[in-house]
């Protein structure tokens, strides 16, 4: 199984285009939530570490594979979670009087 | 499940996060692209998980389940702290990507040469190098945000900073080609475990000399280190998944990181290896220069007659745990019939977008807060500029004075409105330690005090004013 050097490499250089073109149309009003997606979605790093510490490998490999499921894990739970916590304050309508934000 | 059926998944959760990245365009849609990320995050685990070669569960049930533990609290923190928050999710992902490059190495170095191609010797050394620095060096920029007691918060350098970083990386580099020449060799684990080590210190060592002004740039640049790590981790891993999503992050935190030097009048070089903060050349001027003091009363009647007023805010303003009172004030003038906008620079706060995020949980709509670009064309029709807890971003001496430290930064034109108003606590310079020319212009009249008390007066006035007839 020799990796696909240049298909990799077409494929990062593909991806960061699309992200310079999408990240470049967020709105400015979203960049901190914009940070704490991105962080969610690069925690997609689990799908490695579960490689890494489910197989049959050693165990010190395998503990090593699981504190990194571990660090994934909290970036996407806490990245999402605040993220949407975050977006959910952002009302276009200014609402009369002081209501419970919902 | 079978090879064809994960790729399928893989490329459906690539998809939904471009999706995810692409809704974040317009706060109206923002909140369906969390949902198409946690649908492809759910899609990418559920189908690794389930392939045949992942045969032992438990150890990855425990870390899930921990992961919850540690998140879930980790989202419910005050909004102050989401940079600190940010920053410590950059280090978690730094530490996953250069644990998983650790283990491969190690795991493929056992099973002997063949595994180890110089490919992948270059993927697993920059995964390393990228994962672990971004480890150390984002948990130092959360401790300096969280202003943790033995972090030191003014910038620390010493004479030979940069060429000492320089040499660790090259040694750090030099090992690397080493390794990668010899992956075999009896000497390369400790070799790698050397790597390791530097990286750990280089990263302590890249942000110690940063000062507290510089940390929404920092942030940005440490979240393109994170997004790179993963980027190699799918190299390793011959994984385009990782690959799509790192560079997605990647290229986010470079964007950002451009705004915000570009806010500041700064280059990354600048940066990162100019100790901002340490240069503080204490003016010789001798005179006393004074402050026109107003009354809270003269304030309100002066707000009371405006139709437009600008609210520039700072992160002073969220210190003070203002913002639900600036919110009050924000409801009195509105009722009044005057237009009310606040002036937001992007670095404002202390990480991209901050101050947007604390005004919108005072539920302030977000269709009064405007970038700095925009509102300054409109700053001479203001009748009133209200300063709450901002100082360098509306100190005119960024456009005039050459010898200004922070000479060229963009400002928000204040100085330009017919009134301005600026609260502040004492009569001490701000964050960068510059003496600020707003507060001595003629139009200028400043509130003394605590923004929260301040502001809660002004409240008050208005509110009995409004309730007399």
């Amino acid at each position: 199984m020799t990796p696909d050097l240049w298909s990799q490499i077409f494929v990062f250089v593909l991806a960061t285009f699309i992200g310079l073109g999408v990240i470049r149309r967020v709105s400015r009003l979203l960049h901190t939530p914009l940070m704490s997606l991105t962080n969610a979605i690069s925690a997609i790093a689990v799908v490695g570490a579960i490689l890494v510490a489910g197989p049959d490998y050693p165990v010190e490999i395998r503990f090593l594979g699981a504190i990194a499921v571990f660090a994934s894990m909290t970036n996407i739970v806490s990245g999402f979670l605040i993220t949407e916590r975050m977006l959910k304050m952002f009302k276009s309508e200014p609402k009369p009087g002081e209501g419970p934000r919902p | 499940m079978s090879h064809g059926l994960v790729q399928l998944a893989y490329l459906i959760a690539t998809a939904l996060f471009v999706f995810a990245l692409h809704w974040m365009n317009a706060p109206a849609t923002a909140r369906r692209g969390v949902y198409a990320g946690v649908v492809g995050m759910t899609l990418a685990v559920v189908a690794t998980w389930a392939q045949p070669e992942v045969v032992h569960h438990l150890w990855i049930v425990i870390a899930v389940v921990a992961g919850f533990a540690v998140g879930v609290p980790l989202s419910r923190v005050p909004l102050t702290a989401v940079p600190q928050r940010t920053a410590l999710s950059h280090a978690f992902g730094g530490l996953a990507a250069g644990l998983v490059g650790a283990a491969k190495f190690y795991l493929w170095y056992g099973e002997g040469s063949d595994q180890l191609t110089a490919f992948r010797t270059t993927a697993i050394i920059a995964e390393v190098l990228l994962g672990f620095l971004t480890f150390t060096g984002s948990l130092m920029a959360a401790g300096k945000l969280q202003e943790v007691k033995w972090i030191p918060q003014r910038p620390v350098t010493y004479p030979g900073q940069n060429l000492t970083n320089l040499g660790l990386l090259l040694l750090a580099a030099a090992l690397g080609v080493g390794v990668v020449l010899q992956p075999t060799a009896a000497w390369a684990p400790v070799a790698f475990a050397a790597i390791i080590a530097l990286a750990l210190l280089f990263g302590v060592l890249l942000i110690i000399p940063i000062g507290g002004a510089d940390m929404p740039t920092v942030i940005a640049i440490l979240n393109a280190y994170a997004g790179l790590a993963a980027v190699a981790m799918g190299f390793v891993l011959d994984n385009k998944l990782l690959i799509t999503a790192g560079a997605l992050d990647g290229s986010s935190g470079l964007i950002l990181a451009v705004i915000m030097c570009k806010a500041m009048n700064r280059s990354f070089t600048n940066v990162l290896f100019g100790a901002f903060g340490q240069v503080q050349q204490t003016k010789a001027g001798g005179e006393e220069r004074i402050y026109k003091a107003e009354s809270i009363e003269g304030a309100g009647q002066v707000l009371e007659q405006a139709n437009l007023v600008v609210i520039v805010p700072g992160y002073g303003m969220a210190v003070a745990q203002a913002q639900h009172k600036v919110r009050e004030l924000y409801d009195q003038l509105r009722k009044r019939g005057i237009t009310v906008k606040f002036a937001i620079h992007p670095v404002a706060g202390r990480m991209p977008g901050h101050m947007n995020v604390l005004l919108a949980e005072a539920n302030i709509p977000y269709t009064d807060l405007v970038e700095m670009d925009e509102i300054n064309p409109d700053m001479p029709q203001v009748d009133v500029a209200l300063v709450v807890g901002a100082n360098d971003v509306v100190n005119p001496a960024a456009r005039s004075d050459k010898g200004s430290p922070i000479y060229g930064m963009p400002i928000i034109d204040a100085d330009r409105a017919r009134t301005v108003f600026a609260i502040k606590r004492s009569k001490n310079p701000g964050f960068a330690g510059i003496d600020n020319e707003l507060y001595f212009s003629d139009k200028t009249w400043m509130l003394f005090g605590d923004a929260k008390g301040v502001i809660g007066e002004l409240v008050k006035q208005m509110a009995g004013g409004s309730g007399m007839h």
